[in-house]
């Protein structure tokens, strides 16, 4: 691959999950097309066919939102939070849960934008209830799900030690 | 109870290679085994618990096909087996393209952003937060 950026995971802590990837634009964009349902439905898809199509998004302190992903066979998977802090353009805090709760329980994502220089760092924090809730979600197999895959990967490379 | 398979489930046998790795003992075991096979005793050493303890999870590490153990009747070391790993870390990959492949969708999102909107000035600290926080 050349220089362009990718996304990284790790795993800060027993209950944490980080995402981070740059974006080559002023952290306002950035912040704006993770908070306006017109952009997000243009970006934001899951893994395997699945397609935003419905995204609701009231951004205020207590506001909610809705994400729904739709599949070719009709099959439809929700999420929905609350949103906790906003302030643009640096940090945004939430509450989220899946419709099928393979999370073990809320989680809160705190969603963090870095200036570095004209490009910005994103950064996903994704806290669960506790360890347990994490573990439960891995066993759980949510993985193979909505979040991407992202958290149970960090898990998996962890625990491979980049040995592979 | 809805059915799942909007999760695309991975092959059972990677849903043991899953819960197997979803255990911090079990992970370390692993690692402890990276670099060569060790007895049971060996692999209990560093740990704080009891070899029958370690002996559960080497089984469950076993029946996931990560570890195996060697004919030695009296010996009987443990070593890892790396191809479920490999198949489990290759199919997760899948999982950070997906990723990373909505991070690309949005980096043409803001392009396009970036063309249509001149580039904000907001150099001064915490000073283009006015419109928050009316809450």
């Amino acid at each position: 691959m050349t220089n362009v950026a990718t996304v990284t995971v790790t795993t800060p802590s027993d209950r944490e999950v980080e995402v981070a990837r740059m974006f080559n634009a002023p952290r306002s964009l950035v912040f704006k097309a993770l908070t306006t349902p017109d952009l997000l439905l243009r970006w934001m898809h899951g893994p395997n066919g699945w397609t935003l199509t419905v995204c609701e998004v009231d951004l205020r302190v207590g506001g909610a939102f809705r994400y729904v992903w739709r599949k070719a066979n009709g099959r439809e998977m929700g999420t929905s939070g609350v949103f906790r802090e906003i302030a643009p353009p640096r940090r945004l805090v939430n509450t989220e849960v899946f419709d099928e709760d393979w999370t073990g329980g809320e989680t809160v994502v705190t969603t963090t934008l870095t200036e570095r220089g004209a490009a910005t760092l994103l950064t996903v924090m994704v806290l669960y209830v506790s360890k347990a809730a994490r573990d439960a979600a891995l066993e759980t197999n949510f993985v193979a799900g909505m979040e991407l895959g992202y958290n149970v990967l960090a898990d998996v490379l962890a625990a491979v030690g980049g040995e592979l | 109870m809805k059915a799942v398979d909007y999760r695309q489930l991975p092959p059972s046998r990677l849903d043991a290679t899953f819960a197997a790795l979803a255990n911090p003992t079990r992970r370390a075991i692993l690692s402890r085994l990276a670099t060569g096979e060790l007895s049971v005793t060996e692999v209990a050493q560093p740990f704080a618990m009891s070899q029958p303890a370690i002996s559960v999870h080497l089984k469950v590490l076993e029946r996931a096909g990560l570890v195996s153990r060697g004919r030695d009747a009296q010996r009987r070391p443990v070593r890892v087996e790396r191809k479920p790993l490999e198949v489990a870390t290759a199919w997760l990959e899948g999982y950070r393209d997906a990723l990373e492949r909505n991070f690309r969708r949005l980096d043409a999102v803001l392009e396009e952003m970036k063309s249509v909107e001149p580039a904000p000035q907001h150099r001064g600290p915490g000073r283009s937060t006015r419109r928050r926080s009316q809450s």
